[in-house]
C-alpha cells in the first residue's frame, strides 16, 4: 500500500471533524452561501431541461466510448505526442510520479517550479515531494496560492480557497506577503497576488500544469483556465510539464466541446472560460515562444482499479467540474477539509476508496443520505449513489466470486452489523414472524428505549404506534 | 432516473395492491389507513396482501446485497394479479420501480418478474392524479401548507409534481415553496445513525426552513421525512408537526362525504 499522504485524514477522524464543522457557524454559513452562489450560476447556464439531458447523454457516451477503448487510446495518444516531440512518462503510483518530475526538475537545475492548477498534482502531494528535493513548488492559481500560502490544502476542487473569507485573506496577505499592507478590496487582493506571480513566472525553470482533455487522435492537451496562469505556466518557462490521470484521453478533436461545455457550465456557471488552451507540443524551429521541453506524466493512482469492474469503471467518466459537490448537502454543510481526501464530497467518497484503499477510507462512502443531487447533476450522468452503495458493500464484505478484490477489499467488516442484518433479513423474510415483532413491538411500545443510538442526538425516540398497519387491514378483513 | 413524465398510465382499475412499507407498519399506520380510504372512496377496492414485510432498501443502501435481495425475493411474488401496486412511500416505490430490476438482473426469471412487478408500482400520489384521475372536493378552512418531498420520492418517482398537483385541486389550500426546497432532510435511512451530527444538521435546517414559510403544517409523501423532522420538531419543544400527505388529503376532503 502507497505511504500515507501527509493531508489524509483516517477514517476514525472524519466523524469528529464533520461534527466541529456543522458546529461551525461560520464555516457553515460561507459553503452555504457559496454553493449557493455555485448552484444558481449553473442553473441559469441550464434553462432548458431537456436540451441539457440530451446533452449529458452525449457527454456520457463520449466518456464512456473513450473509456471503452482507453488502453489503445493511451498508446494512440502516447504516439502522437512522442511525434509533437512530448516527452511521455509513466506513473504507477505518487511515489512515481514526483520521481519522474523531480527528475527532470532536477536535470534543468530547478530552483523554482510554477504550477498552474492541478488536482492531480495535489494527489501525488507534489509540493511536498519538491520541497523535500530542495526546490520550489509555487501555485499560480490565486485561489491555490492562498491556501498554498496559508499552508492548507483545497477545500474544493475548482475553488480551492472557497472555505476563506475576504478577510481571512487580507490578514495573510498582509503577514505572509512581503511589502502587501492590509487591504480587504479583492481587486487590491488579486492585484498583491498577481504582482507576486509575475516576477515568478518569468523566472521559474519548469512549469507544471494539469490537463482536462488530452486528445489521442491529435496528441493535443486541452487546459482550462480563468486566470491565464496556466498560459504562463505552459509558455513561459522553458520546460513544461503537463500531469493528469490516465482517464482525461478522448479520441477525436471533436469530442472535446460537448465536454467542455458541459465543464464550465457545471462547474462555475461559465458558457466558457477565459482561457482555453490547446496544447500540442513544445517551441518549433523558428518559432518565438513556448517551452523548449515537454513533458506529460500519465498517472494511475488506482484508476485501473476501478477500471476493471464495470461498475465501478464509471468512476472515470468524470470531467472535474465539482457539480456534484456544490450540490451536496453533506458536502454544503461540512466543507472540503472534513474528508481529509484530496478530492472531497461524492466524486471524493467514490474515487478515493481506489486511490487510498478501502481500509483508510471506508467511512467517505457512508458519509451520504443517497439523496441523489449528485447524480442528478453529474454533467457525464456518473450514477454516484449507485457506487457509493456498492462501495459500502465491498467494504463491508469478502470480493465477491469472480471479482478481485479491492485494495482494503473487507475492511469494515463487522461481525455485529453481519448479525444485524442476518437477523434483520431472517425477520422480514417469514411474514409470521414480522408480524409476532410488529404485534408485541405495538404491545410494549411503553418500553421503547430512550436512547436509540445516533437518532436521539437531535430527536426524540421513535415509537411504535397502538397497532400495525397489518392488524388494522387484517381487522377490516375479519370486518 | 424519474421516468414519470414519460409514464403510459392505464386505465382507472377496480381493484389494487397497497403496499404499506415496513415505516407506515410500525409508525403510521394511520396515514396506510387513509390511503386505503382514499382509494376505496374512488371505487377501487383495495388488497393488502398479509405477507408484505419491507422492500429491502434498508439493506439495499447499507450495503448488504444478499440480504436485500432475500427481502425483496419475499416481496416479489405477493401480488400475482395484475392489478395496480401503491405504495405510500416515494422511496419504497422508487425501490420497488428501479431498484429490483438491477437487484435481480444476473437472474433471466427473476428479472423478468421484478420488471413485470416494476412497471405496476405506483407512487401513492402518482396514482391518485393519474390513473384514478380523482377529483378532490375541498371541505376545510383556508390553510398554508409546506410541502417536503423525499429526495427518491422527488427524483426517482417526481413526487413533487404529484403531490403538488393533487393539492392544487384544493382551492383553500395554499402550498408554500420553501427555502432549498429540494434539499435532504437528512434522514437518509441508517445514515441518521451513522453520522448524527451531519443528518442533524440538515434536519435542523430543512426545520427551519419548512417553519419559515409561515405555513401551519407541512406534509410529506413518506413517513421516514416525516419521523425526521417531526421528532425533531419534539426534541426542541416544538409542537409544530407534519403530516403525511395521504392523512391530510383525507381529513382536508371531509372523509367519505369528500368525492366530488
Amino acid at each position: 500500500m502507497n505511504a500515507q499522504p501527509l493531508n489524509f485524514v483516517p477514517a476514525s477522524e472524519f466523524k469528529a471533524r464533520a461534527a466541529a464543522a456543522v458546529s461551525d457557524p461560520h464555516l457553515r454559513k460561507s459553503f452555504r452561501g457559496a454553493m449557493d452562489f455555485l448552484i444558481g450560476k449553473r442553473a441559469a447556464q441550464f434553462p432548458d431541461a431537456d436540451l441539457l439531458e440530451r446533452q449529458r447523454g452525449l457527454a456520457e457516451h463520449i466518456r464512456k466510448y473513450s473509456l471503452a477503448r482507453l488502453p489503445e487510446l493511451l498508446e494512440q495518444l502516447e504516439r502522437k505526442l512522442t511525434e509533437n516531440g512530448v516527452q511521455v512518462h509513466w506513473a504507477e503510483n505518487p511515489e512515481q510520479a514526483n520521481r519522474i518530475i523531480i527528475e527532470i526538475a532536477r536535470r534543468h537545475s530547478t530552483r523554482l517550479m510554477v504550477k498552474g492548477k492541478s488536482m492531480v498534482s495535489e494527489e501525488i502531494e507534489l509540493n511536498h515531494a519538491m520541497a523535500d528535493a530542495g526546490m520550489e513548488a509555487l501555485e499560480s492559481d490565486m485561489g491555490e496560492y492562498i491556501v498554498q500560502l496559508d499552508g492548507e490544502k483545497p477545500s474544493h476542487i475548482i475553488m480551492p480557497a472557497i472555505h476563506k473569507t475576504k478577510q481571512q485573506i487580507a490578514r495573510l496577505f498582509a503577514e505572509k506577503v512581503p511589502g502587501a499592507g492590509y487591504t480587504e478590496s479583492v481587486d487590491e487582493l488579486i492585484g498583491i497576488g498577481r504582482a507576486v506571480l509575475r516576477e515568478k513566472f518569468m523566472t521559474a525553470e519548469v512549469g507544471l500544469s494539469g490537463v482536462n482533455f488530452a486528445v489521442a487522435e491529435t496528441g493535443t492537451l486541452c487546459l482550462v483556465e480563468n486566470e491565464g496562469n496556466g498560459r504562463m505556466c505552459t509558455t513561459v518557462p522553458e520546460v513544461h510539464i503537463a500531469i493528469t490521470g490516465i482517464e482525461k484521453v478522448v479520441e477525436k478533436l471533436e469530442h472535446v466541446p460537448p465536454l467542455f461545455g458541459l465543464l464550465t457550465r457545471s462547474a462555475t456557471g461559465q458558457a466558457t472560460t477565459t482561457y482555453f488552451n490547446l496544447i500540442s507540443g513544445p517551441r518549433k524551429p523558428g518559432e518565438k515562444d513556448g517551452p523548449r521541453e515537454m513533458h506529460l506524466v500519465l498517472v494511475d493512482n488506482g484508476r485501473t482499479q476501478a477500471y476493471s469492474d464495470e461498475q465501478l469503471r464509471s468512476t472515470l467518466q468524470c470531467i472535474r467540474c465539482g457539480a456534484c459537490m456544490n450540490h451536496c448537502p453533506v458536502y454544503t454543510r461540512i466543507g472540503g477539509h472534513a474528508y481529509g481526501t484530496t478530492y472531497p464530497g461524492p466524486i471524493g467518497e467514490i474515487i478515493s476508496p481506489h486511490m487510498l484503499g478501502l481500509a483508510a477510507t471506508h467511512v467517505l462512502p457512508t458519509a451520504s443520505s443517497l439523496c441523489g443531487a449528485c447524480g442528478e447533476v453529474c454533467p457525464v450522468r456518473i450514477p454516484i449513489p449507485d457506487l457509493l452503495i456498492r462501495l459500502r458493500g465491498e467494504a463491508q464484505h469478502d470480493a465477491r466470486p469472480g471479482h478481485a478484490p479491492m485494495l482494503g477489499q473487507g475492511a469494515a467488516k463487522s461481525g455485529l452489523a453481519d448479525a444485524i442484518w442476518a437477523g434483520w433479513a431472517a425477520m422480514y423474510t417469514r411474514p409470521a414472524l414480522y408480524r409476532a415483532f410488529g404485534w408485541l413491538a405495538t404491545r410494549f411500545r411503553a418500553l421503547t428505549p430512550p436512547m436509540q443510538s445516533g437518532w436521539t442526538v437531535s430527536r426524540t425516540p421513535l415509537k411504535p404506534a397502538k397497532r400495525t398497519l397489518h392488524e388494522e387491514m387484517a381487522a377490516r378483513r375479519r370486518g | 432516473m424519474d421516468d414519470t413524465g414519460s409514464r403510459q398510465y392505464p386505465e382507472k382499475p377496480a381493484r389494487v395492491y397497497l403496499f404499506g412499507t415496513c415505516l407506515i407498519d410500525m409508525f403510521c399506520p394511520e396515514a396506510g389507513m387513509d390511503a386505503v380510504r382514499l382509494l376505496e372512496r374512488e371505487g377501487i377496492e383495495v388488497h393488502f396482501p398479509a405477507d408484505q414485510t419491507c422492500c429491502g432498501q434498508p439493506a439495499h443502501s447499507s450495503g448488504f446485497p444478499e440480504q436485500t435481495r432475500a427481502v425483496a425475493l419475499a416481496q416479489l411474488r405477493l401480488f400475482p394479479e395484475p392489478w395496480p401496486v401503491i405504495v405510500p412511500s416515494g422511496s419504497c416505490a422508487g425501490m420497488m420501480r428501479h431498484h429490483y430490476p438491477k437487484i435481480f438482473a444476473d437472474d433471466p426469471r427473476l428479472l423478468g418478474e421484478a420488471r413485470a412487478l416494476a412497471d405496476r408500482i405506483f407512487e401513492l400520489s402518482e396514482f391518485l392524479l393519474n390513473v384514478a384521475r380523482i377529483r378532490l372536493a375541498d371541505q376545510g378552512a383556508p390553510v398554508r401548507v409546506a410541502l417536503h418531498t423525499s429526495c427518491a420520492a422527488r427524483r426517482e418517482m417526481g413526487t413533487h409534481v404529484h403531490a403538488r398537483a393533487l393539492l392544487g385541486q384544493l382551492p383553500a389550500v395554499e402550498v408554500a415553496m420553501h427555502g432549498h426546497e429540494s434539499e435532504c432532510c437528512g434522514f437518509g435511512g441508517t445514515f441518521s445513525l451513522k453520522h448524527p451530527s451531519i443528518s442533524s444538521a440538515m434536519a435542523s435546517d430543512k426545520v427551519d426552513a419548512l417553519k419559515e414559510t409561515g405555513a401551519q403544517t407541512f406534509l410529506s409523501a413518506d413517513c421516514g421525512c416525516m419521523l425526521n423532522l417531526n421528532h425533531t420538531l419534539q426534541k426542541r419543544g416544538d409542537g409544530w408537526q407534519g403530516q403525511h400527505l395521504a392523512t391530510f388529503l383525507w381529513q382536508r376532503t371531509g372523509g367519505e362525504g369528500g368525492r366530488q
